[in-house]
């Protein structure tokens, strides 16, 4: 609730901060880049000499983007870019050290192509921000957004043009282009959710009856609920992708509570969320053997190898990690992708674990906050939702590789080698960048009745 | 390249990762502590009278304006949505409705969003509907000119009631 005797212009007090957001910028790429020498001078013993290019290159895109908040959002969040310039940095070097690796195999380049994909990123992110320049605009999408999430979702379900990769149908190929759908559709249901529950909140929020303390929603309130809870089974029985359909419904659990402050809700979706993972686990083998892999996967270290090899990587990392470029982290299968999270571990140890996960943190703080200070409630739900869907990719991702919780594939926001996750996560943070500018910028002055004259209490009209 | 120059490179550069963390950590300190304090202060008493403590019985003093100790200091919401919620009261006037420039921001479906005002003459504190939909009553009068208000007495807008207190 908003405290008394506050005028507005005392409330916040607008500064845009740009040359804050600079100065951390510069750190992030000091960090990125550092990263990138220091695995060459680990890896062969001298600097390496694409260095050049490669920062010439990082440290140019960083500075677009940093222009594209000076000119189109200028009161922005100052903290939230080098953050993610800081992961989006420390992935590349990462994925080039693998690739160091990879290449006396063959030859791979994943690290060049990463670098593609984190220009298309940076041009995604100056496109949404330039696209957008009112968040309030898109809740006139809410429901086309909804449709194309839906169409985004079945698309790799499509003969043609859909494909399966390791087990999972979440690929579309067009020609020599691949690309995960799921992830755009992630950005478009958080739109769409945050401005379906903006209409439909007081009714969700009202009506119902208190049950052992608990507020319970009505029984015909369940509706959306139990669709998004069939829509996330769905993506999980005909694409086999655990990581997805866990993401999507508790993203819509998170939101719904978000908008209406209730605990039933959170309740009603852990009960459904439950009796879903009790279901998938007693129907699929895919998901039985995560669940084994999880609570023992030394039994069968053949079948587990991924998850076994992640734990000894992040055990022979130890407080402060073998050196960047002088562990074995691509002893693990897709240490590149959903495992870079034990390569660093590995390679950084504990000490630059942590440092990850508190980057991953304070985005996340950013976005709540953004969430917090917005004034319209699409907004709020908007930015809520953007934050939460990254905790949760990065718990869901983490919590996996170190055995937390049952291993589910998921990419490492802005950390894995993977082009649709990178991009979207760009545009998200673009998103979440206009909401914040809209949030921080001046409010337009309020005329006050009179001008402080006490005494005049007197109005003729 | 020798062990101890990549053992140096290896803690330099956990150092430079924490370095930027803790840098982004307290950029995100001074935006959250950078605000003026006005802010802090005048919620305060607000927070203060959340608890639904049991309001003091208010007295309701007609005219005992014998020095400060008897004036009026705030002005409270004693029932409704935003119960609890107070402002001080100053030589400026105290603008209650919903709009985001009131001092009392009520969050109230029946209050206008400029609804009415309290302000004092130097001795006397008034209060003065400002054209709401719904009106502002002192009892079952509604209020129609600036009229006096004393300690204690209800003032009626929408759904909510706000008291002048010590």
């Amino acid at each position: 609730m908003t405290a008394g005797a506050v005028e507005p212009s005392t409330d916040v007090v607008p500064r845009k901060r740009r040359g804050t957001e600079l100065f951390l910028l510069v750190l992030a790429l000091l960090v990125g880049v550092g990263a990138y020498v220091a695995v060459g001078i680990g890896y062969s013993g001298d600097v390496p000499a694409d260095v050049a290019w490669v920062a010439g290159g990082f440290v140019t895109l960083a500075l677009v983007a940093h222009v594209a908040v000076r000119l189109l959002a200028p009161y922005a969040d100052p903290v939230l870019l080098p953050l993610v310039a800081m992961l989006n940095g420390l992935g590349l070097a990462m994925i080039r050290r693998l690739d160091l690796d990879f290449a006396a195999a063959d030859q791979t380049t994943f690290a060049t192509q990463q670098m593609v994909w984190t220009l298309i990123g940076v041009i995604a992110f100056v496109a949404v921000l330039v696209v957008v320049p009112d968040h309030r605009r898109l809740q006139s999408f809410t429901y086309t957004l909804g449709l194309l999430a839906i169409v985004l979702l079945v698309l790799p379900l499509l003969p043609v043009i859909g494909q399966e990769i390791n087990g999972s149908r979440i690929w579309i190929r067009i020609g020599p282009l691949g690309f995960q759908p799921g992830e755009v559709a992630k950005i478009c249901l958080v739109v769409f959710f945050a401005g379906y529950l903006v209409v439909k909140r007081d009714a969700l929020a009202l009506a119902g009856r208190r049950f052992l303390g608990i507020d319970l929603p009505r029984g015909r309130d369940l509706g959306p609920i139990l669709t998004a809870w069939l829509v996330s089974l769905g993506v999980l029985v005909f694409q086999r992708d655990l990581g997805s359909s866990l993401l999507f419904f508790g993203l819509f659990v998170v939101m719904l509570y978000v908008a209406t402050e209730r605990v039933g809700w959170a309740v009603v979706g852990t009960l459904l969320f439950l009796g879903g993972a009790y279901f998938s686990y007693l129907t699929f083998g895919h998901v039985e053997a995560r669940v084994t892999g999880w609570l023992d996967p030394f039994s069968d270290t053949d079948a587990y190898y991924q998850i076994v090899q992640g734990l000894y990587g992040l055990g022979f990392g130890g407080l402060i990690g073998t050196g960047l470029g002088q562990g074995d982290p691509t002893l693990t299968p897709f240490s590149y992708s959903d495992f870079i999270v034990t390569s660093l571990g590995e390679e950084l140890g504990l000490t630059g674990l942590m440092a990850i996960i508190v980057v991953y943190g304070l985005v996340v703080e950013r976005g709540l906050r953004v969430a917090l200070l917005c004034r319209d409630a699409f907004g709020k739900l908007v930015a809520a939702g953007l934050a939460v869907s990254m905790a949760l990719q990065v718990f869901v991702v983490v919590g996996g590789v170190t055995r937390l919780i049952p291993l589910t594939g998921l990419t490492t926001p802005f950390l894995s080698y993977g082009g649709s996750s990178l991009v979207v996560n760009w545009a998200m943070v673009a998103l979440l960048l206009r909401i914040s500018h809209f949030t921080r910028e001046p409010q337009p002055l309020v005329t006050p009745l009179d001008a402080g004259d006490a005494t005049q209490v007197v109005r003729l009209r | 390249m020798s062990e101890l120059t990549l053992t140096l490179i290896r803690l330099g550069f956990l150092a430079v990762l924490w370095l930027f963390v803790l840098s982004a950590v307290s950029v995100i300190r001074s935006d959250m502590f950078g605000a003026r304090v006005e802010n802090r202060k005048a919620s305060k008493p607000a927070r203060a009278a959340q608890p639904p403590k049991p309001p003091k019985p208010p007295k309701p003093a007609r005219t005992l304006r014998r020095g400060s100790r008897h004036a009026p200091r705030s002005l409270v919401v004693v029932d409704g949505p935003d119960k609890g919620q107070s402002a001080p009261l100053s030589e400026q006037p105290i603008l209650i409705g919903r709009g985001a420039d009131a001092a009392i921001r009520l969050d109230d479906d029946y209050v206008s969003t400029r609804h009415a005002r309290v302000a004092s003459n130097g001795e006397q504190w008034f209060v003065e509907d400002l054209g709401s939909t719904n009106g502002t009553y002192l009892g079952h009068q509604r209020v129609t000119t600036p009229t006096p208000l004393t300690m204690g007495t209800p003032i009626r807008v929408g759904k909510t009631v706000l008291e002048l207190r010590r």
